[in-house]
């Protein structure tokens, strides 16, 4: 073992060990992350997937805000138990527009990949504000501020140009109609739905906590809960045309 | 003039912060600036009055000449009193969110919700606990094993109280909700500028004290030392990556998306246990073991290896927290294959550490720092062996999302890391404070004991919980149906949540109990108490 010997070169240079190490670290995060970015099947071709309507990412945020993610995953694994319980597997595209990603680490709650659309929005309002209340067994803390705090709309173009910065296709009309937007899908009695549902495929507008008078965070949260996994439609989804 | 620069900078720094506040463009930014600035208002107030006047002629004393050794040993001092603090803060925590989960009817909402302090517990117990322990004795270290005073004089004061203001921030952007939603990565974008400042100051003060060292070996602790400071640089900026909506606004999205993004946060996230808590910690370990046991290192080649294989093979098992996900195949197997690798090292370095007590195995017996190391050393090994295990594919499609994850990091976070970090606080403190030993070695052991019955009781009641929740989701009856409804799988593990925060309470009254130990010590007590290295009374063979 000849060669450890000659270890005291790098011993007694400071800047041989400052260079190897360097070097030595970067090799694996280089070989495994990089070719994400290139490869072209590592995300794959599917219908229906879109941006986030403005109040649907104001709900997104406020879900990062208070943590979700520490008790909810957003990745159903390709196992028969998991497709059964939570609906179908996750794929890569269906995150791709997720300035940061939310797949998880933890369930203490269950997988909310797909949970848009399970629910009424009542049920959704209901247990927010006291889980314990439609779920006894539940260990989730209550959010019931959420229905009392007004949902602060004035930065939500400025919120579209920062992800569109970040490679999020919104158009120049979608970010000069963020705001108008955003209210349209929270007031369906209102103007500009049909506009937004044209700029928003498959986007709804509703009262989502049932109060007409104001738009809460609550309104955005289930509004973005209410999307979870919805947009691309399974029905037409080919697994084998991605095949790899 | 003494402090009156630093009196002034602070002071204009707290300005700004007020500036921020007025002029921010959300209610968060708003309240953390306010934060910052009374932080800072109370910092300058302090260097104010500590602010000396000198004739011009006369050299400015500095108040760390006054150490004997002629290393610079305030900042360390302060760094382990920082050490114990946020240790305690972060067990408490702790202590808190598990009752949580046994409890829900603690959570206060908003700002005491679980998915708020669950993130307050991770750093404050990784970075605040972990990483002015790192530092505290990387500066210890450096300066000894190279002979040499710590480099850039004041700079290590900034280091310290640099990396507090980061702590602080962090802790309270948790409660208030500014959050990236990146595990062990949450603060927001300008609380990560400042830590890459302070991160590079500490750079700099650490290889400056190796340029200018004394001895031509750079001592192997330091390498680990070394790989860890710049590791975690580059880790940070990369999984930091993110645009902010307004600079002056706390809200920003991250530069991935998706799968790129997740990978890249667990490229990161490994690499913080890798590195901040493995490498780092090991560079304690080849220090202060040889030193309590007055033994030299058992293997220097191994030694060599050891690094080496470790600083490459880490990076590469960050995809095995994405098994099954929607990253691809090659990446998840890669990932699973690296991880079982790195078995090799992270035994090789536990033999070594546990071998460096050949020949002193009887202190075991009598010292319970030592006891206290090689319990710190088998947890090392144990949550080594367990964490390959847990990447092989199968396993972790039982194990991902469940406890089971949660008490393999306990395991070696309170283990490994925890224990060792007591072990060196004990062994420094005495030096530190030139007293002639600790105040009581006896509490010492009850330290040990409580810990290590805390760790146990918690891992164990996690395999539990994990194992049972893993198998609850894929029960099926005959019939072909799924058995159970999620809640059913939560309730279940009901009384393991309830003993886990009892295990968490038996830690964290360890670490009180280490506290006044060393409050003592500072304060020059001895207990009167029977010695623990009293001969064992003979008793003849019969």
């Amino acid at each position: 073992m000849s060669f450890l010997d000659k270890h005291g070169a790098v011993e007694r240079n400071l800047g041989l060990l400052f260079v190897f190490s360097i070097i030595v670290v970067l090799i694996g995060g280089i070989i495994e992350i990089v070719p994400l970015f290139y490869l072209k099947n590592t995300i794959e071709k599917v219908e229906g997937m879109r941006p986030y309507t403005p109040l649907e990412l104001a709900g997104r945020n406020i879900y990062v805000r208070e943590g979700c993610y520490t008790c909810h995953s957003q990745m159903i694994r390709p196992f028969r138990d998991e497709v059964e319980r939570y609906g179908h597997y996750s794929l890569a595209a269906e995150s791709m527009y997720d300035h940061p990603f939310q797949w998880g680490s933890k369930r203490t709650g269950p997988d909310l990949a797909r949970v848009g659309g399970r629910y009424s929005d009542d049920w959704h309002v209901a247990h927010l504000k006291n889980p314990q209340s439609v779920v006894p067994e539940s260990i989730m803390p209550s959010y019931t501020f959420l229905a009392n705090s007004k949902l602060v709309t004035s930065d939500i173009q400025a919120h579209l140009k920062a992800n569109r910065m970040v490679g999020v296709p919104y158009s120049d009309e979608m970010i000069e109609n963020a705001v108008a937007d955003l209210k349209a899908q929270g007031n369906p009695d209102g103007d500009g739905v049909e506009e937004m549902q044209a700029r928003y495929a498959n986007a709804a507008s509703r009262y989502f906590d049932g109060n007409k008078n104001e738009l809460t965070e609550m309104d955005a949260l289930v509004a973005y809960m209410q999307m979870l996994g919805t947009l691309v439609d399974f029905s037409l989804y080919k697994a084998e045309d991605n095949l790899r | 003039m003494k402090n009156g620069f630093e009196a002034g900078v602070v002071g204009l720094a707290a300005f700004l912060a007020l500036m921020g506040a007025a002029f921010s463009r959300d209610a968060l930014f708003q309240a953390h600036a306010w934060v910052l600035f009374f932080v800072l208002v109370v910092s300058t107030v302090i260097l104010i009055r500590r602010v000396k006047f000198y004739p011009d002629n006369v050299a400015v004393p500095d108040a760390d000449e006054s150490d004997a050794s002629g290393y610079m040993d305030g900042v360390i001092r302060f760094g382990i009193i920082a050490t114990i603090f946020w240790g305690l803060a972060g067990f408490l925590v702790g202590v808190v969110i598990a009752s949580q989960m046994a409890w829900p009817v603690l959570n206060i909402e908003p700002w005491l919700n679980f998915g708020r302090l669950r993130p307050l517990h991770t750093s404050a117990v990784i970075f605040a606990f972990g990483g002015n322990a790192l530092i505290a004795t990387s500066f210890y270290v450096v300066q000894r094993t190279s002979q040499a005073r710590l480099f850039g004089g004041n700079l290590a004061w900034f280091v310290f109280w640099g990396y507090q203001l980061f702590i602080v921030l962090a802790a309270t952007g948790y409660l208030l909700g500014i959050t990236q939603s990146r595990e062990y990565a949450e603060p927001e974008w300008y609380v990560d500028i400042w830590l890459t400042i302070v991160w590079v100051c500490y750079l700099i003060v650490f290889a400056g004290t190796l340029v200018k060292r004394k001895e031509p070996h750079i001592y192997v602790a330091n390498w680990f030392y070394l790989s860890f400071i710049l590791t975690v640089a580059i880790l940070h900026l990369v999984n930091n990556a993110a645009i902010p909506v307004s600079f002056l606004g706390v809200k920003s999205y991250s530069l991935f998306s998706g799968v790129q993004d997740a990978l890249t946060q667990w490229w990161y996230g490994h690499n913080a246990v890798g590195f901040f808590l493995t490498a780092g910690f090991l560079g304690m370990m080849y220090y202060f073991v040889p030193k309590q046991v007055n033994r030299p290192v058992y293997s220097y080649r191994l030694s060599i290896i050891h690094f080496w294989a470790l600083i490459f093979l880490y990076i590469w098992a960050g995809p095995h927290h994405l098994h099954y996900t929607a990253l691809p195949d090659w990446a998840q197997t890669l990932g699973m294959v690296f991880s079982i690798m790195l078995w090799m090292p992270s035994w090789g370095g536990m033999i070594n550490g546990l071998m460096t007590l050949s020949g002193a195995w009887d202190k075991l017996r009598t010292d319970p720092i030592v006891r206290m190391m090689v319990i710190s050393i088998a947890f090392y090994g144990m949550s080594t062996f367990e964490g390959p295990m847990m990447s092989i594919k199968s396993v972790n499609s039982l194990s991902h999302y469940t406890d089971w994850t949660i008490g393999h990091v306990h395991s070696g976070a309170l283990g490994w890391n925890g224990m060792i970090t007591f072990a060196a606080i004990y062994y420094l403190v005495p030096k530190l404070w030139n007293r002639e030993k600790l105040y009581s070695l006896r509490m010492v052991n009850w330290h040990v004991w409580l810990a290590t019955l805390g760790i146990v009781v918690y891992a164990s009641v996690m395999w539990v919980a994990g194992i049972t929740q893993g198998l609850m989701w894929r029960e099926y009856d005959s019939q072909g149906f799924l058995v159970n409804s999620f809640v059913e799988t939560v309730s279940a593990i009901h009384p393991e949540y309830v003993m886990r925060a009892f295990g968490g309470l038996l830690y964290l009254s360890g670490g009180f109990l280490m506290a006044y130990n060393v409050y003592r010590t500072i304060r020059g007590d001895v207990r009167q108490e029977a010695p623990m290295d009293a001969p064992a009374a003979l008793t003849p063979a019969e």
